[in-house]
């Protein structure tokens, strides 16, 4: 247990680098992927298209092949960057395709009624997408989108080998290969940092399930 | 087809069926060392162990271009792979009798403290810290850790002037060179892959200024590129390759250090360098002084 | 002929407004398909000799490649198929040892569950490979890639069946009661194989999961898809090539598997009263959404 208190200041880097990453995913995939969902719902067929082509591809593509052409497609033409920001990229691309799938069923599970009453005062279909039917469904869609971001979390684990580095996986990495440690306590270390993220994100979205359970 | 499906479970079952399949051997110019069909061993060692049962599984690298690739007709080769085959050959097995495991850098000690191979050639730099869970023959080359950049670039000049010119340097990740770099390069400007050919690509599109690892890999990488990269040519470690076996084993270790002189004296061991990696690096290696077995 | 409640069949205006939306997007739309084809080009992506070995049946490498490529798919779908059983096997146990457990342990039994839940997959994996050979444990890479992924999946699949069993109408569970049978044969009589029928679409949908996750397998050198992707590439040099070919093959089979998951759905509530279907395609069923 010694080599977690040892590296303590690496271990709590690599949390941090973690957290980092997960901020601007979670955040980037929200927004994208409800947009693509009003996509997938769109009068305007170009745009249903390209919805429901971007949920088959990122939905049924491993994370890895995403993230590499984050990491090596995106530079071919000529978008140059961070490689911190090529994997939340990745991790934004292959998880909006979640979320706009969750956010699709919530708008789904809205009753007609309500759309047709904001249809009926003459609002347009952006307008009640986003005043009437957007605000009821994501209130139904908390805890798929919970489900979504916490799957996001572990993710990330995947990420940091995308050139990023520096992540509590690739911590795990460089402390087990190039330092020779023992994988077990090394890898514990690596799990408790994960699950102080991901257990009290499951406590919050329990939580806020029941919260939204009683406002309906 | 399905019950090989099933097989190829263990990499090893897929790569021993596919060669038995493809029969003859086709390796890229590179005939195979003569075997030693009188070879006789002191009962009871390593060798005669592996004499009699009539096959050996070696640990190499199966994504390292000229010391251990996995070809596409799933055989690999290089320079570790034929420096193998030169120690098998010594115990009286031919090339067809080798097993080949996939041994990342990750997890080189580990299948030698298990047993899953008998041993290891794979880039492999003997050290102290490994050299508490195993035991090194050797060593049967001398790399350095180098950097490669494009072949426009003067700045970077050696690993000095990594930090003043703010390059970002890529390397593999858990991996030696990778810990070295840090010494001369602030963290955030280390970009780390799996592969070396990824940190190549990097370098292409200008996402990173320098690739670090030992001299020959990049040579690799130099080669492959078509003149798009140099090496900067200052060496700033010694990384002897060594040969990885059970710790302790000292007769086997002796026996290899034998086999290695050996070779250098008939010829053979230049013969396996010139068929690898002396296709891409200007002069033949002399083999270093093997260190005393332990 | 609008299906959506979103928004009014469309009028003549509205349908000329369409339209021009439809050929604003469009032109948006080639033009960045155009654009991003254009600078590939220019990197010499769509060169025949970066293609060929993929493309080419003529070519010389054309057949190792694909023989390569073919023995890596049959190790995805073998790790991915061995997991899968396993985690149904296992996830199953562990949601009846969920649903039965006394309160007193019951606990022990969600902790478990909650702990590997929170778990990435990749280190499970990684866990498997590194530190079980340390007790002994001597598998193959296949093994310890099926051990990470069933610890992951089958923590999820205890999920689904609960969900599952919960999602039966509670007369099931009180006719089952009234007739006196015992508790595990309620469970295994009645409610587990009526739930496994509405479960089937998500366990399908999960099987996608698993299939994406054996891409893991790289990090400890299992032969699956992408790891011989890296070899493919190492020797031939079009990384971007390679993953395109990967990239497409495992949107088919995926894509394969969600419409078998989806008409499973169709089937299966046709007519039928009892238990709605966890859906395949909502995410929302049992927390299947994002994995992998």
């Amino acid at each position: 247990m010694n080599v977690i208190i040892d590296n303590f200041p690496l271990y709590l880097n690599g949390f941090l680098q973690t957290l980092r990453i997960c901020a601007f995913a979670a955040l980037g995939s929200l927004v994208l992927g409800t947009v693509i969902a009003g996509f997938r719902v769109s009068p305007v067929p170009p745009l249903r298209w390209v919805g429901t082509a971007w949920v088959t591809v990122f939905r049924n593509c491993p994370l890895t092949v995403v993230l590499f052409f984050c990491a090596f497609g995106l530079p071919e033409i000529g978008v140059n960057g961070a490689y911190f920001w090529f994997g939340v990229t990745g991790l934004v691309l292959y998880t909006s395709a979640f979320v706009c799938e969750a956010v699709r069923s919530g708008i789904n599970s809205v009753p007609a009624g309500q759309a047709e009453a904001a249809r009926a005062v003459g609002l347009t279909f952006s307008q009640s997408l986003s005043s009437v039917v957007l605000p009821q469904a994501l209130r139904t869609v908390v805890p798929p989108l919970g489900s979504v971001v916490i799957a996001m979390i572990k993710n990330s684990a995947i990420a940091g080998a995308f050139g990023i580095g520096g992540d509590l996986f690739a911590v795990g990495d460089t402390l087990t290969s190039a330092r020779g440690e023992a994988a077990l306590p090394v890898l514990l270390g690596v799990v408790i940092g994960y699950l102080v993220i991901t257990i009290p994100s499951g406590l919050l979205l329990a939580w806020l399930e029941r919260k939204v359970a009683i406002a309906r | 087809m399905r019950l090989r499906g099933l097989m190829v479970g263990t990499v090893t079952a897929a790569l021993a069926l596919s060669m038995a399949a493809c029969g003859k051997s086709s390796d890229s110019g590179s005939a195979n060392p003569s075997v030693d069909a009188q070879a006789k061993f002191e009962a009871g060692t390593t060798m005669a162990k592996l004499n009699e049962s009539g096959k050996i599984r070696i640990g190499t690298k199966f994504d390292q271009p000229l010391f251990g690739l996995k070809g596409l007709d799933n055989k690999p080769t290089g320079f570790d792979v034929e420096v193998a085959k030169l120690v098998s050959a010594k115990l009286g097995l031919s090339a067809d009798k080798i097993e080949w495991v996939e041994t990342p850098s990750k997890v080189r000690e580990e299948v030698i403290e298990q047993g899953k191979v008998d041993l290891v050639v794979a880039t492999y730099t003997i050290n102290d810290k490994r050299k508490e869970r195993i035991s090194f023959a050797g060593p049967y080359y001398e790399a350095g850790q180098d950097l490669m950049v494009k072949k426009d670039d003067s700045a970077i000049t050696g690993p000095e002037s990594l930090k003043s010119s703010g390059a970002k340097v890529c390397s593999v990740t858990g991996s030696t060179p990778a810990e070295t770099i840090k010494k001369y390069v602030d963290e955030s400007n280390i970009v780390l892959f799996d592969v070396y050919s990824k940190c190549a690509d990097a370098l292409k599109n200008n996402q990173v200024q320098a690739v670090t690892t030992d001299n020959v890999i990049l040579l690799g990488l130099v080669d492959k590129s078509g003149g798009e990269y140099k090496l900067v040519g200052k060496p700033f470690t010694t990384e002897p390759y060594g040969i990885g076996i059970k710790k302790g084993d000292t007769k086997f270790c002796q026996f290899i250090n034998d086999t290695l002189k050996a070779a250098a004296n008939d010829g053979s061991y230049e013969k396996a360098w010139k068929d690898t990696a002396g296709k891409v690096a200007p002069n033949t290696p002399k083999l270093p002084e093997t260190a005393a077995c332990s | 002929m609008s299906t959506s409640v979103l928004y009014d069949a469309p009028g003549p205006r509205t349908r000329r407004r369409v339209l021009l939306g439809s050929v604003v997007a469009g032109v948006v739309l080639a033009g960045l398909l155009a654009l991003v084809g254009n600078r590939l080009a220019d990197k010499g992506q769509f060169e025949a000799e970066k293609w060929a070995p993929l493309t080419d049946p003529a070519d010389d490498n054309f057949t190792n490649v694909w023989t390569l490529l073919g023995d890596a798919l049959v190790n995805t779908l073998v790790a991915a198929v061995l997991a899968m059983a396993f985690s149904l096997v296992i996830g199953t146990g562990l949601a009846v040892l969920r649903i039965t457990a006394g309160r007193s342990w019951r606990w022990l039994v969600v902790g478990v569950i909650e702990l590997f839940r929170g778990i990435p997959v990749v280190i499970l994996i990684f866990f498997a490979a590194r530190v079980l050979p340390g007790f002994g444990v001597d598998l193959s890479n296949l093994w310890f890639l099926v051990i990470g992924l069933t610890a992951y999946n089958s923590v999820i699949i205890a999920e689904i069946v609960r969900a599952g069993v919960n999602s039966l109408p509670k007369g099931q569970r009180e006719a089952a009661d009234s007739l006196g049978l015992r508790r595990g044969q309620v469970l295994g009589l009645i409610l587990l194989p009526q739930a496994f029928r509405a479960m089937l679409p998500a366990l399908i949908s999960q099987l996608v999961v698993v299939l994406k996750d054996t891409s893991l397998g790289f990090i400890i050198s299992y032969e699956e898809t992408v790891r011989t992707a890296g070899i493919i590439i190492q020797n031939l040099d079009n990384p971007i090539q390679v993953y395109f070919i990967i990239a497409v093959i495992f949107i088919a089979v995926n894509y394969a598997v969600s419409r078998l998951a989806i008409w499973v759905e169709r089937r299966l509530s046709r007519g039928k009263k009892t238990a709605a279907t966890l859906s395949a395609t909502d995410p929302a069923g049992a927390g299947t959404g994002g994995g992998g």
